[in-house]
């Protein structure tokens, strides 16, 4: 009977992990009913912060479910066996995520009941549009993905299908940049950068989203990975967080060389209040330099750094995101130029925001979804990573 | 010679009964069919353009008739906390070179090539014939793209519920709306609510494309701008001493 102990211990910490999780999606759905009921006025958004907190939590899920794909296109399309045996996760984790982003993205709407509308009137002018189709293309594709993969009879399959996932994220990927990237009149979007910017941020995101899901996996079988595996997936994390740093440096240098945007930058980067706190501590320092740190520094870079890595990238991806879109509204569109501009609308001022609770909840409720789905998926099939002895590619 | 008889009878029946489906159908459809024609009124021309001319050197500093007007015609609240629409605000600017003052009224400019249109997921954005850009409020689904988008800052959220509303101007909790150009006063020959109030004549509607027109005229005689003309979005608001 002592046997069975650890193993009841177990079934009781599903139960109440799956508990949790699905009372986080309920305290996310009663916030939803609030703002139907109240309209978005119990939300800090508002006419000059249309985007908020909501959007800082659906973009984050949306690009790192793209990136941790990653790990499946090393294993699929480049035949790198220790992450073959990783692409299973990499698949549930991508349709975990995404799940949650959309959730949070289509609740958030001011009219969630007529997201039917989406699809019987579609614009192709509309990057949004294009999105739909993007995001419901990649459910399926890695759905299918996962099904190649896992039924033995259709394994010859799991290349293409593969390659496929590989190009659909890259372009959905690029969808996500785009929506920012065409809105030619805000200053702190329209950039050629932002589609790239994307890819790159997602690689980052998404692999330390995997290597947490994967070291609780390991945990929970009470394994260990292979210290070689571990070694070279967290110096490609070391790789993507420096590509990453670049992208957004030259972004914001960029924008430095164009006159017209310097007030801009300033304010993002200098006296622009929480915007540059968070942008210097959260993203740079939190979320990129104690990274590396964990991950190169000698005598460092063991499992429990890598995971510590992990989670302060993913950290840092949220400081980002809050900086990228609600930092680029707060600052005043340039309407007059050469004019000081001043109106009851908020013309000329910085544009305050104040989240609310209902925001974080409905946030959290999506990352709620998508490690719901997760649980659930480990749990009723196979997906811990089946190593075979380490051969050096 | 009996069979032919059950035929002929069979015949008959089936003739009657096509008779008066059809008839039952026209019946059914034929007021369905006035309403539609009513709803749709008049048909827009796309000949026209609808614009204005906004001479600044006529709009008075903290004078806010156009807003008022505004505000009453289309039944919004007036007030101007960040979530309360507003479709015309007025802005007052100071040249930051020479220190010259100026105020003048902000709104939905009525683009020939609207970002708001292109953007929007679900074609509720739209511009009609005559150059108006609207709101379809049965199509918005609240996703706020189009706000992003605007480089006027045109465009409102509706947060709230909404009570009292003006017939003529439906409204919508959770979707996005903007100056309509007081399209229900236009479509019955009548100036924008704005325009009409304005003390000083500052504001001036009319046909861009007709060149007989009193816009016309003074569109080719004054120098006038389009504000963030190197968008090239080519609006239909044209500011004078700007």
């Amino acid at each position: 009977m002592p046997a069975h102990s650890p193993l009841h211990f177990k079934n009781r910490l599903y139960y109440a992990l799956l508990a949790a999780g699905g009372l986080v999606v309920l305290a996310g759905l009663y916030a939803v009913y609030l703002m139907e009921h109240h309209g978005h006025i119990i939300t800090g958004m508002d006419d000059q912060i249309v985007w908020g907190m909501p959007h800082v939590f659906a973009i984050f899920l949306i690009v790192a479910a793209s990136g941790v794909l990653n790990v499946a296109s090393i294993g699929s399309v480049f035949g790198k066996a220790d992450y073959k045996a990783r692409a299973p996760l990499a698949g549930l984790l991508s349709i975990a995520m995404l799940a949650g982003g959309l959730t949070v993205l289509m609740l958030d709407l001011g009219r969630p009941d007529r997201i039917i509308v989406a699809a019987t009137n579609y614009n192709i002018t509309s990057v949004f549009a294009w999105n739909v189709l993007l995001y419901s293309g990649m459910f399926a594709l890695v759905a299918v993905y996962l099904w190649m993969m896992m039924e033995r009879r259709m394994n010859p399959w799991s290349k293409p299908a593969g390659f496929a996932v590989f190009a659909w994220r890259f372009i959905l990927t690029t969808g996500t940049g785009l929506i920012f990237a065409f809105l030619v009149a805000r200053q702190a979007y329209a950039s050629a950068l932002l589609p790239p910017l994307f890819i790159v941020i997602s690689f980052a995101w998404g692999m330390a989203a995997f290597l947490v899901a994967q070291a609780a996996i390991y945990a929970w079988n009470d394994k260990e990975p292979d210290p070689e595996i571990t070694r070279r997936m967290k110096n490609l994390l070391g790789v993507f967080i420096i590509g990453t740093l670049y992208l957004v440096a030259a972004y914001h240098l960029t924008n430095l060389y164009f006159a017209h945007q310097t007030g801009f930058e300033r304010f993002i980067l200098l006296d622009g209040g929480i915007y540059p706190q968070l942008f210097w501590w959260g993203y740079v320092v939190i979320g990129n330099i104690l990274p590396l740190l964990l991950i190169h520094a000698p005598s460092l870079g063991k499992n429990k750094c890598v995971i510590a890595a992990s989670m302060l990238v993913i950290l840092g991806g949220f400081a980002f995101l809050y900086v990228f879109i609600i930092g680029g509204q707060a600052y005043p569109l340039n309407i007059f130029p050469g004019y000081q501009a001043s109106s009851s609308f908020g013309d000329g001022q910085i544009a305050a925001y104040h989240p609310s609770i209902y925001e974080f909840l409905l946030g959290f409720g999506g990352l709620a979804i998508a490690f719901t789905i997760t649980l659930v998926g480990v749990r009723v099939l196979n997906f811990m990573p089946q190593d075979k002895p380490h051969i050096a590619d | 010679m009996t069979r032919e008889c059950q035929i002929t009878g069979i015949d008959t029946r089936r003739r009657s009964f096509l008779k008066t489906s059809l008839g039952a159908a026209a019946v059914a459809i034929a007021p369905g069919m006035l309403l539609l024609d009513t709803a749709h009124g008049q048909s827009v021309s796309g000949k026209v353009r609808w614009g204005m001319l906004i001479d600044t050197a006529q709009c008075k500093a903290g004078c806010n008739e156009c807003v008022t007007a505004c505000n009453r015609e289309n039944g919004l609240s007036g007030e101007t906390k960040p979530t309360d629409s507003q479709w015309i605000r007025k802005v007052e600017l100071k040249d930051v070179g020479s220190g010259h003052e100026l105020s003048l009224p902000m709104m939905c400019q009525h683009c020939e090539h609207p970002p708001c249109v292109d953007v929007c997921p679900t074609t509720a954005s739209f511009k009609r014939a005559d150059g108006i850009v609207l709101v379809d409020k049965h199509r918005c689904i609240g996703c706020r793209y189009c706000m992003m988008a605007c480089p006027y800052k045109a465009r409102s959220f509706v947060h709230e519920p909404l009570h009292d509303q003006n017939p003529d101007v439906p409204r919508g909790k959770g979707t996005v709306e903007a100056c309509t150009f007081c399209v229900h006063r236009v479509d019955q020959g009548q100036q924008p609510a704005c325009a009409e109030a304005c003390p000083n004549k500052a504001i001036l509607f009319g046909d861009l494309n007709d060149p007989e027109s009193e816009i016309a005229k003074k569109v080719r005689s004054v120098a006038s701008v389009q504000v963030r003309v190197d968008l090239r979005l080519n609006p239909g608001i044209r500011y004078q001493g700007l």
